[in-house]
């Protein structure tokens, strides 16, 4: 995974300063408008706009969160508000590389998979830390029937991740791919990025395949292999 | 598919993988390119790897996705 803050396919993108599009243009003309009706009007349209859009995706993800009912609509609610103060807060940073619209709706989804992430723990179906090694076969997809193999490959993995990972890499991997903490949840939880849990997964997983490759479980990687 | 391929692929990381924080800086560019019917992997190979290998990103993406189509008139 690379380091560097932006990706070179990226920049073009940012350095462009595309022409905007006549909606998007219009939208940014009438929420910075000093016509103070005129920007109550925009302001409410777009409100509405977040709001309907926060509903749906609650709802697109309610089978992956124990949140439901009045809960998850006060969820929703509560991000298309925060997500209008965030985008009123940051218009003058829109430069036109997305839709205007693209760009308020990212808010949006990005508020509620963050507020979801918090309501994990407020009745969390695995506690912090439970280790349940006996699910990894479930997890990874290996067949139950070969209850043998399965077996071999849980203990060969369990073995690397008690001796190579770090004590930080071997809690967060557990979490997540032991124990199936969603990575919003457990980065709320730990108050970090995402991409810091990302990345030490992404690591973890890299240092288990060398040590099963060096232990012969596993051949060696084909050329451009990570 | 057999044991050992299942654990290949479980530990499979790509070096082009851009990570959740360019991903999402990205989302709205890249969504805008998938709704348009645009090539937006090949504009972005390292955001489509990570999206592809991270499930929140993949999810943020696919709610994107689908409130953008939601403004677009039916074909």
């Amino acid at each position: 995974m690379r380091d560097g803050r932006y990706h070179d396919a990226v920049q073009p993108a940012r350095s462009a300063s595309p022409q905007l599009d006549e909606e998007s243009a219009g939208w940014l003309s009438r929420l910075a408008s000093e016509a103070s009706a005129e920007r109550a009007a925009a302001e409410r349209e777009l409100h509405g706009r977040l709001l309907r859009i926060a509903l749906a995706e609650v709802r697109r993800r309610s089978t992956l969160t124990p949140v439901t009912g009045p809960e998850l609509d006060d969820l929703a609610h509560q991000a298309a508000g925060d997500a209008m103060l965030a985008i009123l807060a940051k218009l003058a940073e829109f430069r036109g590389e997305s839709r205007f619209m693209t760009w308020a709706y990212r808010f949006v989804i990005l508020e509620v998979s963050s507020k979801l992430g918090r309501h994990y723990w407020r009745n969390p179906p695995v506690a912090l830390d439970a280790a349940q090694w006996e699910r990894f076969p479930d997890r990874l997809g290996l067949d139950p029937h070969q209850q043998a193999e399965a077996v071999c490959i849980v203990a060969e993995v369990r073995h690397v991740v008690d001796t190579e990972l770090t004590a930080h890499q071997r809690r967060i991997f557990i979490a997540i791919v032991i124990d199936g903490i969603p990575l919003n949840a457990l980065a709320e939880k730990l108050d970090v990025q995402r991409n810091a849990i990302y990345k030490v997964i992404f690591d973890a997983r890299r240092k288990i395949r060398r040590a099963l490759t060096a232990k012969g479980y596993l051949d060696e990687p084909d050329a451009g292999q990570p | 598919m057999n044991e050992r391929e299942i654990l290949e692929r479980f530990l499979q990381t790509d070096p082009r993988d851009v990570g959740c924080g360019e991903a999402i800086e990205v989302l709205h560019v890249y969504v805008d390119l998938v709704a348009a019917g645009q090539d937006a992997a090949d504009r972005f190979p390292g955001v489509a790897v990570h999206l592809a290998a991270c499930g929140p990103c993949g999810d943020d993406f696919a709610g994107l996705l689908a409130a953008v189509r939601s403004d677009q008139p039916e074909a």
